[in-house]
């Protein structure tokens, strides 16, 4: 459980070291290995930020896909804002609506959390155990289980593969 | 590579016109909530990119145009939730037009409720 | 042509710049200039990239990483104090 978490955290600090230095000399990678090696194992000893992902190669494929959804939905959903920006009316059916979602471990609902928010239109205002308060610049359905199929749902699918 | 340079310069022009939309947004939406949508959001999205267009023109600068992309899109997101979640603790209104707001209605619910245990 | 391109991109910036000055200085309350001040900080790291490429300098790149990260800090500790006390 806990070697999981340092050495992911090992992966993230030994990988942003490379690309902040990018070169590969071997004083950088040595002085870069022990670094982030020793930060994790003092500062990491108890936590379970990582402890729910799964390592199979089925996560590793749908991180990927993953990646690409939120990427189109980011695009496309800036495109919406655009127009209701520069349009004269000013468009917009502001509301607070509250979504349910399925996902237990505290990281896949912080990823799905900033997911939500960093597609323009909606944005995470509270989260209440299983419940998400959102932000929704045109509100469609007010009721709690339709507004869970539009705004949820596209990135639940993936993130309930890749944690748990 | 002259035409990469183009293709480059292309992306970040465009991410200069989305940075631009959202400082309008800023200017023009109605209230707090609306602003932080079109603001930081389009304006994230414009810088991330202005720096994506970088990477075609200076290929030996990738890892820390990526290193900054990947910060710009990790840590605005939790500044725009952490400052909207306390303004409204704090009770800044929203707009006029707002149709439903399931948040007030939920706080209301719990603060009635421990209110009625005590009688 | 590049440098062109650049060039008509730093002005758009500039005007993305101006604008949200602008609700800084008239925003109706703390929010709403914590807000402008945090696109005015975004925009700038874009501009500080523009600015590293006209002078050919990889260097100002870290400047923009250490500006990100204060401006991240700066945006969480106000919001911080706005719970506390507005």
């Amino acid at each position: 459980m806990n070697i999981k978490n340092i050495g992911i955290s090992f992966l993230i600090l030994f990988g942003f070291w490379l690309l902040l230095n990018g070169t590969f000399s071997t004083p950088v990678i040595v002085t870069g290995l022990i670094v982030s090696l020793i930060i994790p194992m003092w500062f990491c000893a108890r936590c379970d930020v990582f402890a729910d992902m799964r390592l199979t190669p089925k996560a590793f494929f749908y991180t990927f896909i993953y990646l690409f959804v939120f990427g189109f939905e980011l695009v496309k959903s800036n495109l919406d804002v655009t127009r209701r920006v520069i349009s004269p009316k000013l468009p917009i059916n502001p509301g607070i609506v509250k979504v349910k979602t399925k996902l237990k471990s505290k990281m896949a609902r912080l990823i799905l959390a900033n997911s939500i928010t960093l597609t323009p239109g909606t944005f995470t205002l509270a989260i209440e155990k299983k419940y998400l308060y959102v932000h929704w610049i045109d509100v469609q359905d007010k009721d709690v289980e339709a507004a869970t199929k539009d705004i949820v749902q596209k990135f639940e699918k993936y993130l309930e593969v890749i944690y748990g | 590579m002259e035409t990469l340079k183009i293709i480059g310069a292309v992306i970040t022009l465009m991410g200069s016109i989305a940075l631009l939309l959202g400082a309008l947004g800023l200017v023009r939406m109605p209230d707090l909530y609306n602003r932080i949508q079109t603001g930081t959001k389009a304006s994230t999205f414009g810088t991330m990119l202005t720096l994506f267009g970088l990477v075609f023109i200076f290929p030996g600068w990738t890892g820390k145009l990526i290193i900054l992309i990947l910060f710009v899109g990790i840590s605005n997101p939790v500044s725009s939730h952490v400052l909207a979640r306390n303004a409204y603790r704090a009770g800044v209104p929203l707009t006029g037009k707002t149709t439903v707001d399931r948040l007030a209605e939920d706080m209301e619910k719990k603060n009635v409720e421990p209110k009625n245990d005590a009688q | 042509m590049v440098n062109t391109i650049l060039t008509i991109s730093v002005v758009l910036i500039l005007l993305s710049i101006l604008l949200s000055l602008y609700r800084f200085i008239k925003g109706p309350n703390t929010a709403d200039r914590v807000i402008a001040f945090d696109v005015m900080t975004i925009a700038s790291i874009g501009l500080i990239g523009l600015i590293a490429y006209f002078d050919n300098r990889i260097v100002y790149l870290d400047v923009a990483v250490v500006y990100g990260l204060l401006s991240f800090i700066g945006v969480i500790v106000v919001a911080k104090f706005l719970e506390k006390s507005l």
